[in-house]
């Protein structure tokens, strides 16, 4: 075990190092910072006099180990836009992108496990139909239609939730939902597969046999072990959740790290977005290890392989 | 927790909720809200450290300058200045308002005036955009209300500036706070006050209760003013249709048709001075042979059905333009243009003639929607031009244009900086710098003489001989003036200018 939490540490941070070097040199080649910095009406004698101010002109590789260097001491330059630090824009902003990935997770989880356990409890009835209705629905619908329409109704046409901003709770109330629906349909279906296999395993029908209740057989035999594998993935989707922010925080005005990328990504801000992309991939990196790290515990068959 | 509990909470939670989206915009309480998101936020409310339109009406609420320049007829008129007068070539005398107090109490006269200058036009001090104050050599003192300001060189265009970017600091306060203590907390003489700044997200604004002396701005409508940066435009309409806010400026040509419908509110589509044209690389900066025939440029220009697209596509107050320049702007000539009827028979002889009976192939940039590119490809394509079109990000594209220049036939546009001198537009474009695709001696010749001459009749000839040569040789295809499209409360008395610089002060409801 040891070895393995080694073993996937290191190609966790293996995969940040490609990750960071790819942002940089795409986004590089992409746009050209010195146009960013200089504005619209910047004069070419300005824009080489940007190139030469900031290194520009340097080759590209070194540019990079440079950045990698101070962002590696939690110095991620400024922003070329707002002319602010960036560790200090995305530290205004991440709480959030957090607070709403957690509620977004936390919803598809509140709709997905008892939806999955009824499911389970009766395969193919009126209530299994319905809750693969809604995951069919939940995978279909895209995911800014759904907010939209959330709008029309909540927002404008009934005035019960507020439609943009980030100031008060209820205006987290549409993201999270429009947000956590996404995922409510792969949690729900493996919540479902999960609790008809342990339903159906000897241990459940032993304990049915000794007659314990059909509330205590559900809760504390069957969904506690069928349980384990939605965790894991939740963790997964919980990092899909901050990096699938960007659209719903843009469509709510929520402006948290999801605008904030979207934004820089407009202006090729590219400190900005290096370092967004940076957090986003080391948010979903650590979440897949950990993940990694608790299937392994759980089943120690894993780390042997 | 028992049902009834939960049944407590989530009426609670609703209740709550709708307590939360009552607070909304509107005349009761004498405020407005106002939806701002299509230029986005600036790096720096600090006038002469942003390069943004946002920066641009946040100025005009806050600022004042020495001359206004009235947004209708474009004339210039008194505002911190009372009178002007040129000693010579290179120096104007201004004559101060007095009893004017900046926001912070500070009385308003020529240390002010003298400070700003001086300090605005020295390189060290790092103003973002040097072509506004690199003219300006220096200003002196003459008495407490008297300030002359000396040009480097006769400057004939000084008055756009100083009507325009050029804004005056209360000099104690700037010399004390510097750029981003004025960033954080704006002091002007302008008609409103900056309660808070919050970057990316709001502005809040008060009536400056103290703009009481007469200004041609006029005093401000409302008592107090927010403005949301909302980026996506469907957010900034369902908050409009909720009654969050109360004028959105983003919207496209079809929400105007939508929200124009909606009982209790409007949308129009009101015209710039923001200049469409086509722009083709004559002088074969990218080696693509066709454009760099004069015939060829003919064969377009007669191709293209100008007036159809501003009819369907552009349309509100949009018209076709004729100059490579807007029409009111100083020296922007109309009758001087050589003018192409829309004429496909036409395009197809000259065509032929220019070696191309079968029509060519042909890269086709632009930042604008698509579907207007695409109805210009389509009205090409008729006559045997099969343009392939390649749309980017307005730097990307410049920065394609600048550095490579494989750009042989471009749709782009110009606002002017909301300057009424063509030489805030076709000087630009034409005197040989990195966006000059026509690199024509003459032409660059003219334009410079008009813009270094003070004589306006000197200025004007020079001029006009650039319209027409640029016109005849078809450097440019000019095509229409865009319009800005607004949505807002009908009891709002919303007033658009042509110059798209929105002045949200003289907002005020009819109601009250």
């Amino acid at each position: 075990m040891p070895a393995y939490t080694l073993k996937r540490t290191f190609v966790a941070f293996l995969i940040l190092i490609v990750v960071s070097g790819l942002t940089f040199s795409l986004s590089h080649l992409s746009a050209d910072p010195a146009l960013t910095i200089g504005g619209e009406q910047a004069s070419e004698e300005d824009i080489q006099a940007i190139r030469k101010l900031y290194g520009f002109d340097r080759p590209i590789y070194i540019q990079y180990f440079d950045w990698l260097g101070r962002a590696l001491a939690g110095d991620f330059g400024e922003s070329y836009h707002y002319k602010q630090r960036v560790f200090d824009m995305v530290s205004e902003r991440i709480g959030r992108t957090m607070l709403l990935g957690t509620l977004a997770i936390l919803f598809a989880l509140v709709v997905s496990i008892p939806l999955g356990t009824l499911a389970a409890m009766r395969p193919n009835s009126i209530i299994d139909r319905i809750a693969l209705f809604i995951a069919v629905l939940g995978q279909a619908l895209p995911t800014f239609w759904f907010a939209l329409m959330m709008i029309i109704v909540f927002g404008v046409w009934w005035r019960w939730l507020p439609i943009s901003g980030h100031t008060q709770w209820a205006n987290y109330v549409m993201p999270t939902i429009a947000l956590g629906y996404y995922a409510t349909p792969a949690l729900m279906r493996l919540t479902r597969a999960g609790m008809i296999e342990v339903l159906a395993s000897d241990y459940i029908r032993t304990a049915r046999a000794k007659g314990l209740s059909p509330a205590s057989v559900l809760f504390k035999h069957a969904l506690r072990n069928a349980i384990i594998p939605v965790v894991a993935l939740a963790a997964v989707w919980f990092g899909f959740m901050l990096g699938g922010s960007i659209v719903i925080e843009t469509i709510f005005n929520l402006k948290g790290i999801g605008w904030l990328s979207y934004d820089a990504l407009l202006r090729s801000d590219l400190p900005v977005v290096q370092a967004i992309v940076l957090v986003f991939a080391s948010f979903y990196v650590v979440l897949t290890l950990l993940a990694d790290l608790l299937n392994a515990y759980l089943d120690p068959r894993i780390s042997v392989r | 927790m028992s049902f009834r509990k939960l049944a407590g909470v989530a009426a609670s939670i609703a209740g709550a909720a709708m307590i939360a989206t009552s607070a909304s915009a509107g005349p009761d309480d004498d405020s407005l809200v106002i939806a701002w998101g299509s230029t986005g936020p600036i790096e720096n409310v600090d006038n002469y450290f942003n390069t943004n339109r946002t920066g641009i009406w946040f100025s005009r609420m806050v600022w004042d300058q020495l001359i206004y320049r009235e947004p209708k007829t474009f004339e210039y008129k008194p505002l911190l200045a009372t009178s002007w007068e040129l000693l010579n070539d290179t120096t104007w005398q201004f004559k101060l308002r007095q009893g004017v107090k900046f926001h912070n109490g500070e009385p308003f006269d020529a240390d002010d005036v003298v400070f700003t200058m001086n300090w605005i036009s020295n390189p060290d001090n790092g103003v973002k955009v040097q072509r506004n104050v690199n003219w300006i050599d220096r200003a002196e003192k003459v008495d407490r209300y008297t300030v002359n300001l000396h040009m480097k060189k006769p400057f004939p265009q000084a008055f756009e500036f100083l009507s325009g970017p050029l804004t005056i600091y209360p000099n104690e306060y700037y010399a004390e706070v510097g750029p981003e203590g004025m960033g954080r907390k704006p002091v002007g003489t302008g008609p409103m006050k900056v309660v808070s700044i919050k970057t990316a997200e709001e502005y809040v604004f008060e009536k400056n209760e103290g703009y009481t002396w007469g200004s041609p701005k006029g005093e401000a409508q409302v008592s107090s003013m927010v403005v949301r940066e909302i980026a996506d435009v469907q957010t900034q309409i369902a908050e409009l249709l909720a009654g969050g806010i109360d004028v959105t400026a983003d919207i496209s040509a079809d929400h105007v048709d939508q929200i124009g419908q909606v009982p209790g509110y409007e949308a129009l589509q009101a015209g710039t001075m923001r200049t469409g044209y086509i722009g083709f690389d004559a002088a074969g900066r990218g080696n693509f042979e066709p454009t760099t025939k004069l015939k060829v440029r003919q064969a377009m220009a007669h191709a293209i059905d100008r007036a159809a697209l501003v009819k369907n596509l552009i349309r509100g107050d949009a018209g076709v333009i004729h100059t490579p320049c807007f029409p009111t702007q100083f020296g922007c000539d109309a009758e001087a243009a050589v003018r192409y009827e829309f004429d496909p028979e036409k395009a197809r002889a000259l065509l032929a003639e220019a070696g191309y009976p079968d029509g060519f192939e042909i890269g086709f940039y632009t930042f604008r929607p698509a579907d207007w590119a695409e109805a210009i490809m389509g009205d090409l394509a008729k006559v045997g031009i099969r343009a392939t079109l390649t749309k980017m990000p307005y730097f990307a594209l410049r920065d394609k244009q600048r550095s490579e220049g494989t750009t042989p036939m471009f749709l782009m546009d110009w606002g002017s900086y909301s300057m009424n001198d063509m030489s805030a537009i076709t000087s630009h474009f034409f005197k040989k710098g990195p966006d000059d695709f026509a690199l024509d001696d003459e032409v660059a010749a003219w334009l410079e003489e008009g813009d270094t001459s003070s004589d306006p009749e000197v200025r004007k000839a020079a001029y006009r001989k650039a319209v027409e040569k640029i016109t005849r040789e078809v450097y440019w295809l000019p095509m229409f003036n865009h319009v800005r499209n607004y949505a807002y409360r009908e009891e709002l008395n919303f007033i658009p200018y042509q110059d798209e610089i929105p002045r949200f002060w003289q907002y005020g409801w009819a109601s009250s």
